[in-house]
């Protein structure tokens, strides 16, 4: 029965929470690690998720194929990735404001062209049930495991591998840490980092996707009430490494689990506290790894400087 | 929204206009007439889009009745802020639409902004929807409707109660504000009118539109073995989605939500706000101020139930019928004594029963015996 495990159902709740919620967190990180490590920051990941959960959820509702409402909402993330480079190009513009341009673009746009679609309803994507094997209700819906959850660890791995081992990832590297040394092996630094915006974008429209064609999984104008940018800030946190993207992504949603799980055992107290928990533990954790003595480690050296 | 700002500046030209015109044609005594041939013009304001599944929705199904009368024109503007943007607003609706009836219908429009502009325009009316009008406190021009959908909740209850396996319900909600509360309680002693075992989880989400939190509380209710689920959000579609997906039952909120779950859709509580808006179309038109304070529950038809799902039995149908007709005739009060909080103190002595009017349950800051949750 459901209340034999007691609190025991929390920490539980909470691995459950990290896999559903963490998902469009993992997505948005990894991609804007990969942008942030080219040199170039984006800030308009907010918008570009929103206009991939709006594109997703109508082509899957026009074409009732789920998959290919992911496929376009990463086609519409790499367009819009692509522009924010394309803008960022020209000479003395500043990526931070087009970043936030970008954002009330994409973010204003979804919310014109998503209009016809808060009624319908739109195909979900499944999910793979891993829990076949317990009884317990608990553990059997904790490990519906969507398969975006899985390709977003797996990239996450395959972004840390690539960054470190191969020739592509050492040009993306050297874009961010000195333009110069970029130029002296005959790299084009302008290149790498519009390939490298558009995949964050496309990363990012595929966490929108996420959003709205599996959890919560319906299309609506508060559907990410600021997971985009809460993602920007988390590859700050993790120090611009792609796997640390991912653990701080499903600290993140474990976080967030924490209030709905404790009030479903009856910790009722204080669930305003509970719900801050995500934020809290975030600025703890900066505060405690930051030092007086150096910069941030592991920040791209040409992170945000303006031509 | 865009248009309005650009043709700003000369909405102060056109209100001197309109308003010469007005005091001519009252001059030469054509008043009336000259109100025969102009169309009624109705501005109504919403906070979120009026095709949300919920509570902008009910307001904006309630508009589409006015359009169809003869002699009535709508205006409508959705996703307003609660900010000096309603203002922006109610003025265009006014200089530029001739809108003389305006409606903003969100809770935070009341207080200062609603009460400024009717300051401003005191020949035009405004009705506000949740709001506390009070006689000598707010203009004449201004005023207030709301109704107790609470006794629905109380019927949506006792379905609940009647169909649940585990005994254990839950309810999403946003604040612990009065308004949530009551619904909260109503739903509660509803289910626990035909089973006295059943309690309610409650999970507060913090706000009024949090998707994500929604179906993180929905689905952790669900591990917990709640069966039927509610909510008291602006959109209850998240909920009612993650219910249906799950298997389990639901009971919606604000309009209703049956096509979102053709299966596990019990009943719902609905606004009827039809019934006041057609009422005071019909004053307005007969050249009377409408009401300032407007309240009223399932009698007035101010609010209603949604048609069973296939899921409630005949057995269960009757119960809920059965209970809707006591409440209609008064025989059947909700809040009465003795009645416990969840805390074990008597918040509403023996012997005392409320109508549904009694000014004290608008302010209930108590969560009944049998909800599980906390009002802080």
């Amino acid at each position: 029965m459901a209340s034999d495990l007691g609190l025991w159902s929390v920490p539980l709740a909470m691995i459950a929470g990290a896999i559903r919620v963490s998902t469009p967190f993992i997505f948005v990180s990894v991609g804007e690690c990969l942008t942030e490590r080219s040199g170039r920051i984006n800030l308009g990941l907010e918008g570009t998720m929103i206009m991939g959960a709006m594109s997703g959820y109508g082509v899957a509702l026009v074409s009732g194929s789920p998959w290919l409402g992911v496929l376009v909402a990463a086609g519409v993330g790499m367009l819009l990735g692509a522009l924010h480079a394309a803008i960022c190009q020209l000479p003395r513009v500043n990526d931070v404001a087009t970043g936030i341009g970008m954002m009330l673009f994409g973010t204003g746009l979804a919310f014109f062209l998503g209009k016809p679609l808060i009624q319908p309803k739109a195909p979900n994507l499944g999910a793979i049930d891993f829990g076949w094997w317990s009884s317990i209700p608990q553990i059997h819906q904790a490990l519906q495991v969507n398969y975006l959850f899985i390709i977003g660890v797996v990239l996450a791995f395959a972004m840390a591998w690539a960054l470190k081992n191969t020739r592509w990832g050492l040009i993306v590297r050297l874009a961010g840490e000195s333009v110069d040394a970029a130029l002296a092996i005959g790299a084009s630094v302008a290149r790498t980092r519009l390939i490298a915006t558009s995949i964050g974008g496309a990363f990012a429209g595929v966490g929108g996707a996420f959003l709205s064609l599996y959890y919560p999984g319906s299309w609506n104008e508060g559907l990410s009430s600021g997971q985009g940018l809460m993602a920007v800030a988390l590859v700050i946190f993790a120090r611009w490494e792609p796997v640390r993207c991912l653990w701080a992504s499903l600290l993140f949603g474990a976080a967030g689990a924490i209030s709905p799980a404790l009030q479903s055992v009856g910790v009722t107290q204080g669930y305003y506290l509970f719900s801050a928990a995500p934020y809290v533990l975030t600025l703890a954790l900066m505060i405690a790894t930051c030092s007086p003595e150096r910069s941030l480690r592991g920040a791209p050296a040409e992170l945000g400087a303006v031509k | 929204m865009i248009d309005k700002f650009n043709i700003g500046p000369r909405s102060v030209s056109r209100r001197g206009l309109l308003g010469g015109a007005a005091a001519g044609a009252m001059t030469l005594g054509l008043g009336g007439a000259a109100n025969a041939q102009k169309p009624l013009v109705i501005g109504f304001i919403y906070v979120g889009p009026r095709d949300d599944y919920g509570y902008n929705q009910a307001h904006a199904e309630a508009a589409a009745v006015l359009k169809k009368m003869p002699g009535v024109k709508v205006q409508e503007e959705e996703k307003v802020p609660e900010t000096v943007s309603v203002e922006k607003t109610m003025e265009s609706m006014i200089n530029l639409d001739g809108a003389t009836l305006v409606f903003p219908t969100s809770f935070g429009y009341f207080d200062p902004y609603m009460l400024k502009v009717a300051g401003k325009y005191p020949k035009i009316q405004f009705r506000h929807c949740g709001g506390l009008w009070t006689e000598g406190k707010h203009p004449m021009n201004t005023g207030s409707y709301f109704g107790y959908i609470d006794e629905a909740q109380y019927l949506a209850g006792i379905v609940a109660g009647s169909v649940t396996k585990s005994g254990k319900l839950g309810f999403v909600a946003a604040k612990p504000i009065p308004q949530v509360l009551r619904n909260i309680n109503a739903f509660t002693m509803g289910a626990q009118s035909v089973n006295p075992k059943v309690t309610t989880q409650v999970i507060f989400t913090g706000d009024w539109a949090l998707p994500v939190k929604e179906a993180e509380a929905t689905n952790s209710m669900i591990a917990q073995g709640v069966d039927v689920v509610t909510c008291h959000v602006d959109s209850p579609k998240v909920v009612v989605e993650t219910a249906e997906r799950a298997g389990i039952y639901t009971c919606g909120y604000h309009c209703n939500q049956a096509k979102l779950a053709p299966k596990g859709y019990l009943t719902g509580a609905e606004w009827n706000w039809e019934r006041i808006y057609v009422d005071m179309v019909n004053d307005m038109k007969a050249g009377k101020a409408p009401g300032n304070f407007v309240r009223g529950g399932l009698k007035e038809g101010y609010v209603r139930t949604s048609a069973y799902g296939p899921a409630v039995p005949a057995a269960v149908r009757d119960k809920a019928d059965a209970a809707k007709l006591a409440v209609l005739n008064g025989s059947l009060s909700i809040y009465k004594g003795a009645l416990k909080d969840n805390k074990g103190n008597v918040v509403i002595p023996a012997g005392t029963s409320y109508v549904i009017t009694e000014p004290k349950l608008e302010s209930m800051n108590y969560l009944v015996e049998g909800v599980v949750g906390s009002t802080s």
